[in-house]
């Protein structure tokens, strides 16, 4: 019988897999995005998980919010990446130093 | 073990192998083929949770829209993704330690929790059940009753993200010829044209 636990596992499997994606491709802020949507996606298992053994629905209501924000988020996080690479000609998070932060 | 729980265990996998070879694949437009089987896999686990309308909402949203808007920027760049992929093997080491550690902290809840006395009652809105009102028809009583504000704000986050996508985007070339409709418009002939009446043999 699949429980809570087995989709709590799931989210978390995935969430930390976003993680490593995060560590691991440190250079190519497409797959930086990419990862941040995969933890998101862990995010959203976890709230309608919890939302359907518990019966509320209010889970399922804020993952349409997150799932909004999150489309936002990757066509902002996109656009600012092609204006970057059109002034740069790279896509490397190293180089984004002109303002010497 | 019912068919339920091997659709279960086939989702799982394809979400988490998606996802994990999202992060490991070479080549990016690999990358976003992956993520879009983590999406489909996640998609199934939805519908097993008897959430059909948040499923779809994920298979038109992110596989529809937000992964192929990653395809595309994905092909639009023209970056050498093997320099990029070199150091990949630098930060391994340091990507594995923090995952294993996070994935332990995480496994800690396996069995030393349970839901509290009160958790029943402190429910916001209760599901109805699948006679009264099946769960779009649900998420819709209360997105548009109790919801509305949060509602209407992720409306105009998602003009401000369209706004702020084109204007980042948007760029006016200065050595390209344009067509200029106000100019077209006023073209009248007298000033666009003129009659010469030339004598034979002269020419201009």
């Amino acid at each position: 019988m699949v429980g809570l636990e087995h989709y709590l596992a799931v989210a978390a499997a995935l969430f930390v897999i976003g993680i490593f994606g995060l560590f691991l491709n440190r250079k190519n802020v497409i797959i930086l995005l990419m990862s941040i949507e995969l933890m998101l996606l862990a995010v959203n298992i976890n709230l309608v998980a919890f939302s359907s053994f518990l019966g509320d629905l209010v889970g399922q209501v804020f993952t349409l919010f997150v799932l909004t924000v999150a489309a936002a988020e990757a066509s902002i996080g996109l656009a600012i990446l092609v204006s970057f690479f059109r002034n740069r000609g790279t896509i490397a998070v190293e180089d984004v130093n002109v303002m010497k932060g | 073990m019912s068919v339920a729980d091997y659709a279960f265990y086939l989702f799982a996998m394809t979400t988490v192998v998606g996802g994990f070879f999202t992060v490991m694949a070479r080549n990016p437009v690999h990358s976003v083929l992956w993520l879009i089987t983590a999406f489909v896999g996640a998609t199934g686990l939805f519908v097993l949770l008897g959430a059909e309308f948040v499923a779809m909402l994920l298979m038109i949203v992110y596989v529809g829209a937000v992964a192929v808007l990653f395809l595309f920027v994905v092909m639009m760049l023209d970056v050498d993704f093997a320099a990029l992929k070199a150091e990949m093997a630098k930060s391994l080491p340091l990507a594995l330690l923090i995952g294993v550690i996070l994935l332990m902290e995480l496994g800690t809840i396996f069995g030393v929790w349970q839901f509290s006395d009160g958790a029943e009652a402190a429910r916001g809105a209760v599901t109805p059940a699948l006679d009264v009102a099946h769960n779009t028809q649900a998420l819709g009583m209360i997105l548009y009753t109790d919801y509305i504000l949060l509602f209407q704000l992720a409306g105009l986050i998602l003009l401000v993200a369209m706004i702020g996508a084109i204007v980042l985007t948007l760029r006016h070339r200065t050595n390209i010829k344009r067509q200029n409709v106000i100019a077209q418009m006023h073209r009248d002939p007298a000033e666009a044209m003129k009659i010469i009446d030339v004598k034979p043999g002269q020419g201009l």
